[in-house]
């Protein structure tokens, strides 16, 4: 028979572990609610940027008319060799297989792309755990993007690669407080590279949230750029149908809305399309020149934001289902604790009984 | 013609300024521009500089910009900047610290110097000091 004093420690203690789940179940609300705003006040400036872009394309001779070259290198097309991954994952656990996930996915991409050379950089510290424990880091590193300013000097020539694949750059840290410069940061340490054809291509895998019953783990394509304005998906994975009731309920129980607001979009698509004929300040080629560094850098804060949403999302969903657990345990614990003390008593009557009956 | 146009100015952080002007001046990169109701469409890109714009009841607001660029409507303007900052959420200390380290860089006569990135860095301290002095 279990001791009653023990299984009601254990109670307590439950209990205890359910306050901290409930607890940080409303944080994790609270801070993807911050984190959806944000994904929101990003679109109108993103929405912009692409149709002055597609109306550029439509004006500026990109192409070259005779040999059919497109005249910005970030469009030039070059036999893929050399890749450059970026994984996007959370800086803290606690967050369900959400980091699990993506380093899966990452895997996945790897595997398949397996024979050519790899460079990864990995972002938060979950990401960056799991892959340097099978991959060498590089001999030259991407610094920290607090001091971009310096790594973005010409690196050394022909610096021996440590693998096929390997870890040239490590991003910790950056999305507790993220903001635009750090993505433009990378944006630019990764162009750099794709002008000097360090890399042919670039990959950014990430947990693309749209709402939280909408979120895909997708693999996407940013460099080349094949067409401006259309996102180049290669791989993704949407939710299963159980993963999108728990995050349902945790949502509802959390009050956070399933579908963001949709309020500013409808004007910003306006944004550069008006069919007047527009005074170009500059010429057309350069305004394009000048854009399409922003457009990666944009296209990079989306994915940063919409990961950092994702993550809080998973939090509060993993949250959920363990405060329920820890319900579940408490009441099972409670009834075996009743049981227990009833066969206590019984007995005691019993020996009471047959005490008074033996005299 | 109506005398005010709709003036909008958004950064990928947030949208700044959504309001009614008058008039506004923008740091184009060919130099600065003034705009008024009715203004003939144009696309032009930004240099650091400051946005200097007037509301409705003869309000003047400034703000400090780096990098963006704008489509001038006759009846709307918008403004796609990095960063835009007005005087009061401009840390003085910080341009001061960054105006200095540039002047620095530029004096030292160390050939290793991006003069170029620097000179940039420069000119938006300069900026961001200017607006948040005037006002």
């Amino acid at each position: 028979m279990p001791n009653i004093l023990d299984i009601r420690r254990r109670i307590r203690s439950v209990v205890n572990t359910r306050q901290i789940t409930k607890a940080m179940k409303v944080v994790s609300a609270a801070k993807l609610r911050r984190a959806q705003d944000r994904t929101l006040a990003a679109r109108p400036y993103a929405q912009m940027l692409t149709n002055v872009l597609k109306s550029l394309v439509a004006r500026a001779e990109i192409y070259d008319p005779e040999t059919g070259e497109p005249k910005h290198p970030l469009l030039a097309q070059r036999p893929e060799k050399k890749i450059l991954l970026i994984v996007v994952t959370g800086d803290k656990g606690l967050a369900g297989a959400f980091s699990a996930n993506i380093t899966k996915a990452a895997s996945r991409f790897l595997e398949s792309k397996a024979g050519k050379n790899i460079d990864i950089e990995a972002i938060g510290r979950k990401g960056r755990d799991f892959l340097r424990r099978r991959y060498p880091a590089a001999a030259v590193q991407t610094r920290s993007l607090a001091e971009t300013e310096e790594s973005l000097e010409a690196q050394p020539e022909s610096v021996e690669r440590a693998g096929e694949i390997q870890i040239t750059g490590e991003h910790v840290g950056i999305l507790g407080k993220l903001g635009f410069s750090q993505a433009r940061d990378l944006a630019q340490n990764v162009i750099k590279r794709y002008e000097r054809e360090e890399i042919d291509s670039v990959y950014l895998v990430f947990n693309e949230f749209k709402s939280v019953i909408a979120q895909r783990l997708i693999v996407e394509q940013i460099l080349p750029i094949e067409q401006v304005g259309e996102r180049a998906v290669r791989q993704a994975e949407e939710m299963t149908e159980e993963e999108k009731k728990k995050a349902k309920e945790a949502a509802i129980s959390a009050g956070v809305g399933l579908r963001p607001s949709e309020k500013s979009g409808d004007e910003a698509a306006q944004f550069g399309t008006s069919q007047v004929d527009y005074i170009y300040e500059q010429p057309p080629e350069e305004l394009f020149r000048a854009l399409l560094p922003k457009y990666v850098a944009i296209q990079i804060f989306r994915a940063l934001l919409e990961s950092v949403a994702a993550e809080h999302a998973a939090r509060m969903t993993a949250m959920d289902s363990a405060t329920s657990n820890a319900t579940d345990m408490i009441d099972s614990l409670t009834l075996v604790m009743n049981r227990a003390r009833q066969a206590k008593i019984t007995k005691e009557i019993i020996e009471i009984v047959s005490g008074a009956a033996a005299m | 013609m109506p005398d005010t146009f709709h003036l909008e100015i958004v950064t990928p952080e947030k949208k700044v300024v959504d309001t009614a002007a008058t008039e506004a001046q923008i740091p184009g990169k060919n130099g600065y521009l003034g705009v008024l109701p009715g203004h003939a469409p144009l696309i032009t890109e930004l240099s650091v500089g400051e946005v200097t714009f007037h509301t409705g009841n003869n309000e003047q607001q400034r703000l400090a910009v780096a990098w963006g660029f704008a489509e001038v409507l006759p009846d709307k303007v918008t403004i796609l900047a990095e960063t835009a900052e007005r005087p009061s959420e401009i840390d003085v200390d910080r341009a001061r610290k960054a105006k200095e380290r540039a002047e620095q860089r530029l004096t030292s006569g160390d050939t290793n110097v991006d003069v170029d990135r620097t000179l940039d860095a420069l000119h938006k301290a300069e900026t961001r000091l200017d607006v948040a002095g005037k006002s």
